[in-house]
């Protein structure tokens, strides 16, 4: 699950991580208001889910509550469209107003569970290339990435926050209040359940304060059960309306492009059954694995949201049954 | 032989007395698994059909004699379910339970580390041995006995390989469902070594899916390590980035873990790729007729 920027913040907040001086807006009004109550220059940024909001137009500065209310006028309601939002866009709801910092330098925190075998735990990375996309300096610069595994049976040891930050070139004066922010990253990522948290950019001020200037954070959707504090962080206008459905009935669904809809149980099966679909020179509508223990109703409602995406021209149903039984599976087609 | 499972395991299983452990202990003693306890904490005392319950592993352990548990208790009980069976001494621990967070997984692998027993799962199928008996909710009447090993991420997507083998007079050494998490107690690596090892298996099919990274563990295995000849297929070509596909390990994230990577990696390591799924079967027949 994903949240949204001034969400994360609030966490960070809670964590003693520091982040600039600012509030979350959802009229010009608003924004006006927080403006002069902070009363400098401010950044105005759109809070959609999808990265590369700055370049899409969707962040703007202002020098005056007045200024600040006609960018927030620009901003509020405009349709964001980004290279993760797909043509269409997202309309923005809210802005979170901060005030703007004098940055000295733009660095890189992230914790994200490395999948390798000898590692299978998570790992905290530091760039002094913050600021660009993590996977552009993976690819171009590998070296400017610094990574500490972090054992969570053994816990947070603080050589692994001063690995990091004499990694990234600190001056001695703050590696230690560095090395706490990365240690309460890695508490919020462990207590939390989340699969991501990045601070892209991490900086350091000219007056030497070090800030979360952005936040990500991403959940596991399976630790949810135990983080009702999380779940109701979620967003349902950030996702797509036939998904939002498709979860409450238990289905797992995932909205494509193509013409031909399918229903399938299993996930593997799924995605197979569209690579079929493909080869044979046709486009997938949806990936959608109707689970293990599917009732007659279910596969009628998967049926209802296959037809209701008006790109669908044709269904195709491929059932292995095993768990499933395939009696129920006809009669939830019939019935639907 | 086989690997994993063969006649000497004694299968305990662990939520026997839910809806899905009881159907499967029952589906897999009418495969001839040798299920010889169920545990339920507080159900001790009862049976299933003559298999006798107990509290805790370690009375089925001690005075059954297991050595192999399937798994099939709730997401939040599942993780505990997996140290108690590691605690007891359970040699092969398979289990099935979907939705287990990926960080109680994590701190689950690094208790496994030099006990010597085996995890296979979560969120997987189990393992079948045809002939032997099975661990897992693979259906019984898709498999026949022979010397192909099947290995893969998915479910059904691997009931529908065995099966394909099946009808093409293919039989299977042992058929082994890794698990669709991001986080699972045997990787392919682990598998494939195992098949090399046994002098049973003469080939390999191997059924990846995108996300993660490790498709290209495997290649790294089998260019370096492997003998046997393996056929591979990927699952999720026509997947878009930054969705989850069902299976919480099955993501493109970052522009990496894509179909296309990972074919190509299976492809330099001199295993046989196939685009289309419904082609394993014919060239799995093609190389063991050369």
């Amino acid at each position: 699950m994903k949240i949204h920027e001034y969400q994360a913040k609030r966490i960070f907040v809670e964590y003693g991580i520091p982040i600039p001086d600012g509030d979350v807006a959802s009229t010009p009004e608003e924004v006006r208001e927080i403006t002069s109550r902070i009363g400098k220059k401010v950044v105005i940024k759109a809070q959609i889910h999808a990265g590369g909001r700055g370049k899409g137009g969707g962040v703007k500065t202002a020098n005056s509550p007045q200024e600040a209310e006609k960018v927030a006028r620009e901003i509020i309601g405009m349709n964001l469209i980004t290279h993760q939002t797909g043509p269409e866009g997202k309309r923005v709801k809210r802005v979170l107003v901060e005030e703007a910092l004098d940055v000295e330098k733009e660095l890189y925190l992230g914790i994200v569970i490395d999948r390798s075998r000898d590692q299978e735990q998570p790992v905290i990375m530091a760039s002094e290339a913050g600021g660009m996309e993590i996977e552009e300096v993976a690819s171009k610069s590998p070296e400017k990435i610094i990574k500490v595994g972090a054992n969570p049976v053994v816990s947070f040891s603080s050589f692994q926050g001063r690995k990091l930050a004499y990694g990234l070139g600190m001056d001695k004066s703050i590696v230690s209040k560095a090395s706490k922010i990365i240690e309460m990253l890695y508490r919020i990522f462990m207590e939390k359940d989340a699969t991501l948290i990045e601070i892209n950019p991490f900086v350091l001020t000219r007056g030497g304060d070090l800030l979360a200037l952005d936040a990500k954070i991403n959940f596991d959707d399976d630790g949810l059960y135990r983080h009702p504090e999380i779940r109701e962080l979620r967003d349902l206008d950030e996702e797509e309306p036939l998904e939002i459905e498709a979860s409450n009935t238990g289905v797992n669904y995932i909205k494509l492009d193509g013409n031909v809809g399918c229903m399938v149980n299993g996930a593997g099966l799924a995605m197979a059954t569209m690579d079929l679909i493909k080869l044979a020179g046709g486009a997938p509508a949806n990936f959608l694995d109707v689970g293990g223990g599917a009732t007659a109703e279910r596969i009628e409602k998967a049926f209802r949201i296959l037809t209701s995406d008006k790109n669908v021209k044709a269904i195709l149903v491929n059932i292995f049954g095993g768990i499933l039984r395939c009696d129920r599976v006809a009669s939830g087609v019939i019935e639907g | 032989m086989s690997i994993l499972l063969n006649e000497q395991s004694r299968i305990v299983i662990q939520g026997i007395t839910g809806g899905e452990g009881s159907f499967h202990a029952r589906e897999a003693v009418a495969f001839g698994s040798k299920v010889v306890a169920g545990v339920t904490p507080g159900k001790g005392g009862t049976d299933l059909d003559g298999i006798p319950i107990y509290n805790r592993v370690i009375d089925a352990v001690e005075k059954e004699g297991a050595n192999a548990s399937g798994i099939y208790v709730p997401a939040s009980f599942a993780p505990d379910a997996i140290l108690e069976a590691l605690e007891a001494g359970i040699k092969l621990i398979v289990c099935m339970t979907e939705g287990i967070p990926a960080l109680e997984m994590v701190k689950v692998k690094k208790a496994l580390k030099g006990t010597g027993s085996c995890l296979i799962g979560p969120n997987c199928p189990g393992i079948t041995t045809p002939g032997v008996g099975k661990i897992g909710f693979m259906p019984n009447f898709i498999h026949k006995k022979g010397n192909v090993g099947v290995i893969s991420r998915s479910g059904t997507l691997t009931y529908e390989v065995i099966n394909m083998l099946t009808n093409l007079g293919i039989g299977q050494s042992t058929s082994v469902g890794i698990g669709g998490d991001p986080i699972v107690g045997s990787s392919f690596v682990d598998i494939l070594e195992l098949f090399e090892a046994d002098p049973e298996t003469s080939l390999v099919a191997i059924i990846g899916e995108i996300g993660g990274n490790a498709e290209e563990e495997a290649a790294e295995f089998v260019k370096n390590k492997m003998s046997k000849p393996v056929v591979g297929f990927i699952a999720g070509q026509t997947a878009p980035p930054g969705k989850r596909m069902g299976h919480a390990g099955a993501i493109i994230s970052g522009g990496k873990g894509t179909a296309a990577e990972k074919m190509k990696a299976w492809e330099d390591a001199g295993i046989n790729v196939v685009v289309n799924p419904a082609d394993i079967g014919k060239k799995v027949v093609s190389i063991l007729n050369k």
